[in-house]
């Protein structure tokens, strides 16, 4: 028996993959069973190998292994090796690419095993990066090539695809690299100044010779200059920006306390006598930056993501060459009228029209109708779309940026690129902040010149070294950070810190319909009538390639095979043929004669597609079929009304069928909207978004521009490749319920900012009314400055702003009162 | 008390080099992936004769 039989309705469970296998498939009387023929492949090899401990180590069933059957000798292409493909000291090569699929110890066992496989003779190493999902190949060239590896880890189940943009990604690496030295110099730095400090605290209560004095001082200086100088660099280039600019950014006000801090001290140090606060400018470099790497880590993870689902799409085209063979080439190298085959399954790799063939394309990318067309020779097809059903020759007319995909992601790009910044709420009290404490030193000095002309200086100094925006600093940074971090572990991939922001007023939010609100497939959604001649009906409608006659197949239990005989597909009608003896007709009401069937009249009010069966002459079976809404639509919408949001439908598909969609989610008719193309999808949301926030939650390429045209972009998971780089925020996770979780974690995340914010203002406000008096003693200063700080981290790290994964079942809908699923 | 003298510098000197240390472990690539090699040492090195160490030292 299957060693997964972990049942899941009586159904056995794929023995690579853990998930179901289906009816068909299941044979009774073999030891192991599998769901798709690369389980198979899968599970063979690694058995030949003697690599069974795959499956100790795979703890996290539901590993679903796709064969592409590609040969990836694009791979070995000499332009780009030029590009991707790095020399060694030893006279190998190395090359980066991304693994679909690797997510666990198990992954990283396997993948590394590949120089011991006996057919990657010549394969150096295989070092997986479970982060980027990427595995760095080194082989040598003379034994072996990239493809051959490819292919390899291909058939140990991870799909691999180039990694593009190399040369981004090792300047991103140094990027990182002088980050993470960055935050160690200042670190250390702020360590030892801090001992240092300690022992010139404890002089002022006990006192301490003035040469013991000196020689901390001196030696403070020594480790801080360096810490706050490069260390703290982009603090004061961001400073300096700002200036340029004319604008007040948070950089400002803490290169102005860097710099009065440091300059007063090293003064102070020079002159043999005065304060030196060089503990406070380094632990304050030193914070700041951590609490940037932070954030800009999680940030990263999210971007990371993102690109690891751009270059999932793979990128070559079967071109025709002479007599009839056809060769693998980069989607680039096509050129207007070359001539390319699109096997059935494929995507499209350019615009064309179809020279030779019948097929159905599905162009639920661009067009966002749930329903493949049928297509002929003459036909148009737009780059992109999906070949259904068969092979088709197709001619190329335009390519790349010309297509009209292309032409929409040049739009989505201007779009990213117009969008103003969001201006923060740490931004704009940052600039009222420095304008304010710029201006109370001014008056400490100028009062105390009247007073004491001597302390003047001191105090004015003492004032703008205390209100340093530590605390102010760090408030925003780490709340988001400490936020981005926990959505993400509940499948919410947050792109930038200024979404949640964002989400806190309730505004507009359009959603599109086909893959966001329903799965974006045909299913069978109500069956009635004699179930005695449902496998008559299942074994007629898998004569058809017709995508309905393929989901009732499917829906329908078919066991045995019955006989078939004289059958006959009508184009857009139905199918007749003998089945066990008997004429079946299966087909819209139409084409059976029965146009006034009531519950075919009642599926087609429900934006279903009817279909009945007729067998011997006499209707027995009705079946309605459509794309289903998925289970948490409903209960989402109803949530995001109550928290005030405007919801409504931005879908290319048939009017009818989106208002259908709208009576059943129970919203206003007027703001639902079908028949739409991506440029009318575009401006709904500009219209929109002139008076108020507009969120847009799309999947496909033809929601992209109005992703990136909205005032923040939800991509949902399974989305197109156009719509990860154009949306804020994406879905890990499948379902609509992430969004409410957003929305929620928004709030919450904002009122930790909040708080974090009047924690370090009151702060401030006390320390800046005792300076203005004269009253802050060094010692004072050495106390607040890190209980202000140590307040912003915990207040941080304890505020509830994503639930923990363990707390997912509660998840949706997680206040209020409680939702009744209709 | 004079033994400070000798006592700050050498301590300052030890955090320098161990800041050097640092900066040329985060040089030839050890902080750039902080997850994989947590799970890697789970494994036990049975049949490593192939193995090669190529790190990526720019």
């Amino acid at each position: 028996m299957s060693r997964r039989a972990a049942n899941l309705g009586g159904e056995p469970a794929c023995d690579h993959c853990g998930q179901p296998v289906p009816a068909g498939l299941v044979d009774r009387d073999a030891e192991l069973q599998f769901c798709c023929a690369g389980c198979r492949a899968v599970h063979g090899m690694l058995h030949d190998l003697g690599l069974e401990r795959f499956y100790a180590l795979d703890d996290d069933a539901g590993r679903q292994t796709k064969l592409t059957g590609r040969s990836y000798a694009e791979l070995d292409d000499a332009a780009f090796q030029g590009l991707h493909c790095r020399p060694t000291a030893e006279g190998w090569l190395t090359a980066d690419l991304y693994l679909e699929g690797v997510h666990c110890a198990a992954c990283v066992w396997l993948v590394e095993k590949l120089p011991t496989l006996p057919d990657a003779r010549g394969v150096v190493s295989a070092r997986l990066d479970l982060t980027r999902q990427a595995v760095q190949i080194t082989w040598d060239p003379t034994r072996t090539r990239l493809s051959r590896a490819a292919a390899l880890l291909e058939s140990l189940g991870y799909t691999p695809h180039p990694v593009r943009g190399g040369a981004r990604e090792r300047m991103r690496r140094r990027e990182d690299r002088r980050f993470v030295t960055r935050l160690a110099v200042a670190g250390a730095a702020a360590g030892n100044v801090m001992l240092l400090a300690f022992a010139l605290y404890s002089g002022l209560w006990s006192g301490m010779s003035a040469a013991h004095m000196a020689l901390f001082s001196w030696a403070s200086m020594a480790i801080a200059l360096p810490a706050v100088l490069w260390a703290g660099a982009p603090f004061f280039r961001g400073a300096l920006a700002a200036l340029r600019t004319r604008s007040l950014h948070m950089d400002l006000p803490i290169a102005v306390g860097l710099a009065a801090g440091l300059g007063w001290s090293v003064w102070s140090t020079l002159r043999g006598h005065g304060e030196v606060y060089y503990d406070t400018v380094t632990m304050l470099v030193f914070l700041l930056l951590l609490g940037r790497y932070l954030q800009r880590r999680q940030q990263r993870r999210a971007a990371d993501a993102a690109e690891l689902m751009l270059s999932l799409t793979p990128r070559t085209a079967r071109l025709l060459e002479g007599a009839g063979a056809s060769r693998e080439v980069p989607v680039e190298a096509l050129v207007p009228g070359d001539e390319v085959e699109v096997l059935a399954g494929d995507s499209i790799p350019a615009d064309g029209v179809v020279l030779h063939g019948e097929s159905r394309v599905d162009a639920a990318l661009l067009t966002g109708e749930s329903a493949p067309a049928p297509v002929g020779p003459g036909a148009e097809l737009c780059a992109g779309t999906v070949n259904m059903s068969a092979r088709l020759r197709v001619r190329v007319s335009a390519t790349g940026e010309q297509t009209r995909v292309g032409q929409l992601l040049a739009q989505v790009e201007a779009y990213a690129r117009r969008r103003a910044p969001v201006v923060l709420l740490a931004d704009r009290l940052a600039g009222i902040f420095v304008a304010t404490a710029l201006g109370l030193a001014c008056l400490t000095f100028l009062i105390w010149w009247v007073i004491a002309p001597e302390r003047a200086l001191p105090n004015a100094m003492a004032l703008l070294i205390v209100t340093c925006p530590c605390a102010l600093g760090l408030a925003t940074p780490l709340a988001v950070s400490v936020a981005i971090g926990r959505a993400a572990r509940r499948g919410i991939l947050i792109k930038g810190g200024d979404v949640l922001q964002l989400l806190t007023r309730p505004g507009h939010i359009y959603l599109d319909k086909t893959g966001t609100l329903t799965a974006g497939r045909v299913s069978l959604e109500h069956a009635s009538g004699d179930r005695s001649v449902w496998p008559l009906v299942a074994a007629l409608e898998r004569q058809s390639a017709h995508p309905l006659a393929r989901a009732l197949a499917a829906a329908l239990d078919a066991e045995d095979d019955l006989e078939v005989r004289e059958v006959q597909e009508v184009a857009g009608g139905g199918i007749t043929g003998v089945v066990a003896g008997r004429r079946v007709r299966v087909g819209s009401p139409a084409f059976i004669g029965a146009d006034g069937d009531e519950a075919a009249l009642q599926a087609a009010a429900d934006a279903l597609t009817p279909v009945l069966a007729e067998v011997d002459g006499e209707v027995r079976a009705r079946f309605a079929l459509g794309d289903p809404l998925r289970p948490d639509a409903a209960d989402t919408l109803a949530g995001l009304r109550r928290r005030g949001w405007n919801v409504g439908i931005l879908s290319g598909d048939h009017p009818e069928v989106v208002a259908a969609v709208a009576r059943r989610l129970g919203l206003e008719p007027g703001r639902c909207r079908g028949g739409l193309s991506p440029e009318q999808k575009l401006s709904a949301v500009e219209r929109a978004g002139r008076t108020n926030p507009v969120v847009m939650v799309g999947d496909g390429v033809n929601d992209a521009a109005a992703l990136a045209a909205a005032h923040l972009g939800i991509a949902v998971h399974g989305g197109a490749e156009a719509s990860l780089a154009a949306a804020d925020v994406f879905l890990d996770r499948p379902g609509l319920a992430p969004v409410v979780e957003l929305m929620d974690g928004a709030r919450r995340t904002l009122a930790v900012i909040r708080r974090n914010l009047v924690f370090s203002l009151a702060y401030n406000i006390v320390a800046a009314a005792l300076s203005v008096a004269g009253l802050v003693h060094p010692l004072l200063a050495a106390l607040l400055m890190p209980l202000s700080s140590l307040t912003v981290v915990t207040s941080s790290y304890r505020g509830r702003t994503f639930a923990p994964p363990a707390e997912a079942a509660q998840a949706v809908g997680p206040e209020g009162p409680a939702v009744t699923p209709p | 008390m004079s033994v400070i003298y000798i006592a700050l510098p050498v301590s300052i000197l030890l955090a320098v080099l161990f800041v050097c240390f640092f900066i040329w472990a985060s040089r030839s690539g050890q902080f750039d992936d902080l997850e994989t090699p947590g799970v890697r040492m789970l494994f036990d090195e049975e049949e490593e004769n192939k193995k090669q160490e190529t790190e990526d030292s720019e």
